[in-house]
């Protein structure tokens, strides 16, 4: 090694780790929150020149403070769940859908345009059905489009999927011009023709319907033959195509799931919740239910978690901004510091970085 | 000519874990030369190339250029050294042109000057007598044309050290003729240059000498001049060693699967099977033997059903209605529906027969998963199955619930072949079933296949190692560049015969196809 010394280079390398025992995993990740909760009061006390545990106070005030906070948080978690166990299963699969955003547009499109047209003619429990036929036809169309030309001509799922979106955004643009009759483009809220309330509470409902859903959602994944084929399509399309699986057929059936599901998010949203329609009524959530999925690791009853520190942070910062008179971007930036730290553990429990020297006496 | 060794490699030795890629390998080559490296697959040929073009850091042994050493850590200190590398796989930017693939990575302070560039290139090309159109853009040009702008890269970086991973293996005739002319210009121009490769009449045409490695070890290097093929052949594959393998004789074989006159192409149109045709019998064991590449891997998929033919027809004789099905055009599942037994341990375990982030549970249900009408998964039967074979094949696993890409090489390869042996084959194939693996688990691997012979198998046996298919096989066909170039009777063969079956280049047919 005479001439080592010729060529600098700093040797690191990263090196995958052993399967680590599951305290070690639970610990670093709660760790981890914790550092990012530490970081984030820094970043504040900065920011604003306050006390961090007055700002903590004041998040925690932001998602539990009142009844009523309570349960506009559980409806908001309820809401991003559905949205990311639909997302779930075409991710799983490796089909990159990002047009949940657009999926559950039409579907709260669909709902509404059922609401506003059939809400006098037909009966409440027929209506509820049809609303929840149009929600979810209407979710498989904009789910299945990209997965029928990916099947067909191998077209980039990625870039269809959030094309999609626009074209829900803008048909809900023309909607609204065309059909609301005052010219404000704001459609007034229909709650006669909403879903029913649970023990007369607004949210109730669609809190429920998400529970089933994650349970089934689960099981689907976990314990159905469809569930295990879309692992495999996921892991290898040549090992799929190896046992006689028709990949065509899985890809299609699942985005059929996902955009199925996307539209019952759709349908949440109208009927159980807004009663009305814009286009930002996703607001994003069709792509903030990507990351959710991603950070559970595609496991529907972490996502509850993964849901809960999302809206949970989302919510607190908001009434952090209120308090302190900060703008909204706060939220956007302590959600980032957090994410920011909890991927980058999930990296350190999966890889471990060595020097050189010791990299090669290992080796 | 001045003959100083522009580089040397002296006591070079390369692990991968436990695994001996190269082992105290020397050699040397002269500017003004021409050295082939010839050697078998497996043999360490790239291993050794990636050492001296910085991808790999020797373990052990040194590296001297023009007579000093050298420390070769990363790609760029071996173009310090005037090191060209020109790898199998062209690492191009398609939507570029030619010449901005050139200068592409070189440090200029500013903007690139393409113009001067191109003059440059340009003077390159008349120097050593290339074709090559500095504007056209990389996806529009024919594979000798992208490695056309792989050597001018090299060139137009200063190189005077060139290696050639394979080089000929994607060209036509005429191209190979065309590159061959090339080379010896640089050659009088007093680059040294090394060609990798296993084709014997191209290593007797183009180089001044020959080293030659088998199994990653150094065997000796001999003067183009002074030597044939058949020695070169009995370099490369060695005296026959004797392993010991438990052969039993055929109990009335009888044909179990036809081959008639297949042919296939891969993506790009070129042709990957040539009219292959054979007979592969129950109660035996076929050995197909080849170098990498020409054409196992299609055959295998071809009867499996994952490989779409031109033409031909694959026959089952199938056992219980004593007729024969066409697999021809069949998707696997098809073939499963027609009650043809056919298990199939392909080359990549991970990619394709198994799935690596599952458990040893999960991946046994690959096969079976689907009986049944019932809409959830049955787990009792597939975590039997795979305990069982954790027991029998004596798996090294903490338990059943391990991924199996946690496993050793040795121990998915169990996981494997005992998945493929339980579905009760009558026709089992097996594509390089002991690569990578201890002389242990290789044996292990042998006395399975060796059962399912003797319980009236049709075993189909593709292998690397010409001692392990002389004394497992009953009969071995050989392939070269797709066509069948021979089929022995084991038990008589040698390996020498087999080598030049193997190397057997068709090269006038080549010339038509293209």
């Amino acid at each position: 090694m005479a001439g080592m010394g010729k060529t600098k280079h700093s040797r690191i390398h990263i090196v995958k780790r052993e399967a680590l025992p599951w305290y070690y995993r639970v610990g670093v990740r709660a760790l981890a929150i914790v550092a990012a909760l530490i970081v984030t009061a820094v970043v504040i006390m900065l920011l604003t020149h306050k006390n961090p545990i007055q700002v903590y106070i004041s998040m925690l005030k932001g998602a539990f403070g009142t009844e009523l906070r309570i349960w506009s948080l559980l409806q908001n978690i309820a809401i991003l769940l559905c949205i990311s166990l639909a997302v779930t299963p075409a991710f799983k699969m490796r089909f990159w859908n990002c047009g949940a955003e657009g999926q559950v547009l039409v579907g709260c499109l669909a709902t509404t345009a059922v609401m506003m047209f059939l809400g006098d003619s037909l009966p409440l429990p027929l209506l509820w059905t049809v609303m929840l036929i149009a929600a979810v036809g209407a979710g498989i169309v904009w789910a299945l489009l990209p997965a029928v030309t990916k099947s067909l001509w191998n077209t980039n799922e990625t870039l269809f999927t959030l094309m999609m979106n626009y074209v829900a955004t803008q048909l809900v643009a023309f909607f609204l011009k065309t059909f609301v009759k005052n010219g404000s483009g704001v459609l007034p809220p229909m709650p006669e023709y909403g879903l029913p309330r649970l023990l007369n509470k607004d949210y109730l409902l669609n809190i429920v319907i998400v529970v089933v859903l994650t349970v089934l959602v689960y099981i689907y994944l976990k314990y159905t033959k469809q569930g295990y084929e879309i692992a495999v399509v996921g892991e290898s399309e040549n090992t799929a195509r190896y046992i006689g699986i028709n990949v065509r057929k899985v890809v299609i059936r699942t985005l059929v799931v996902s955009g199925a599901l996307c539209g019952v998010a759709g349908l949440l949203l109208v009927g159980g919740t807004n009663h009305t329609i814009s286009t930002t009524t996703v607001d994003g959530r069709g792509f903030t239910a990507i990351m959710v999925s991603w950070l559970a690791k595609f496991d529907p009853l972490y996502m509850v978690l993964t849901t809960f520190l999302i809206v949970f942070l989302d919510r607190g910062t908001q009434q952090v901004a209120t308090d302190f008179r900060m703008p909204n971007a706060l939220s956007d930036i302590v959600t980032g510091i957090i994410l920011l730290f909890i991927i980058g553990c999930e990296f350190f429990l999966q890889y471990k970085i060595v020097s050189a020297k010791a990299g090669k006496e290992n080796a | 000519m001045d003959k100083t060794a522009a580089i040397e490699l002296k006591n070079i030795t390369k692990t991968f874990g436990s695994v001996v890629a190269n082992k105290q390998v020397s050699l040397s080559v002269n500017r003004g030369e021409i050295l082939s490296i010839l050697g078998e697959n497996g043999s360490g040929k790239t291993t050794l190339m990636n050492m001296i073009s910085g991808i790999y850091f020797p373990d052990e042994g040194e590296i001297f250029i023009n007579g000093e050493e050298a420390v070769i850590a990363s790609p760029k200190d071996a173009f310090q050294y005037k090191i060209g590398m020109i790898h199998q796989h062209f690492k191009l930017v398609d939507v570029f042109s030619a010449t901005e693939n050139i200068v592409l990575g070189l440090e200029e302070k500013g903007r690139y000057n393409l113009k001067e560039a191109e003059q440059k290139v340009h003077a390159i090309c008349e120097q050593y007598g290339f074709e090559l159109d500095p504007h056209k853009k990389i996806y529009t040009m024919s594979v000798s044309e992208k490695q056309t702008v792989e050597i001018v890269k090299v060139l137009y970086r200063g190189a005077d050290i060139l290696i050639l991973d394979e080089p000929t293996a994607v060209l036509t005739p005429i191209e190979i003729r065309k590159l061959f002319s090339v080379l010896r210009k640089m050659r009088e121009d007093g680059k040294a240059i090394i060609i990798i490769t296993h084709k014997l009449n191209e290593v007797m045409e183009i180089s001044d000498r020959v080293s030659v490695l088998r199994k990653g070890e150094y065997i000796g290097t001999v003067n183009t001049a002074e030597t044939d093929e058949a020695e070169l052949t009995e370099m490369m594959v060695g005296k026959k060693i004797s392993l010991n393998i438990h052969r039993s004789e055929p109990k009335n074989p009888t044909p179990r699967l036809e081959v008639h006159h297949i042919n296939c192409s891969n993506r790009e149109g070129v042709k990957m099977l040539d009219d292959v045709s054979f007979t592969a019998q129950a109660g035996e064991i076929l050995g197909i033997a080849g170098i990498a590449g020409s054409g196992q891997r299609e055959l295998l998929e071809a009867i499996a059903g994952l490989q779409k033919l031109d033409s031909g027809a694959v026959l089952y004789n199938n056992p219980q209605t004593g007729k024969m099905d066409n697999l021809c055009s069949k998707t696997p599942l098809q073939i499963r529906e027609l009650g043809v037994r056919l298990s199939f341990v392909p080359e990549d375990r991970l990619g394709m027969g198994l799935v690596g982030n599952m458990d040893i549970v999960d991946n046994m249900m690959l096969r079976s998963y689907s009986k049944g009408k019932s809409m959830f998964l049955e787990r009792k039967a597939p975590r039997d199955l795979a305990e069982h074979i954790i027991d029998e094949l004596e798996v090294v696993t903490p338990n059943a619930n391990t991924p199996v890409r946690r496993l050793s090489g040795g121990n998915v390869q169990k996981v494997l072949v005992g998945r493929e042996i339980a579905a009760a084959p009558t026709v089992l194939m097996a594509a390089y079933p002991v690569r990578g693996l201890d002389i242990n688990s290789s044996y292990t691997i042998y006395n399975l296949l060796n059962e399912q012979k003797e319980n009236g198998v049709a075993v189909i046996f593709v292998g690397e190692d010409l001692d392990v298919l002389l004394e497992l096989c009953d009969r071995i066909l050989v392939i070269g560049s797709g066509h069948v170039t021979g089929v022995v009777d084991a038990r008589t063969a040698t390996k020498e015969e087999i080598g030049l079956l193997m190397t057997k280049t068709t090269v006038a047919e080549k010339g038509e196809r293209s």
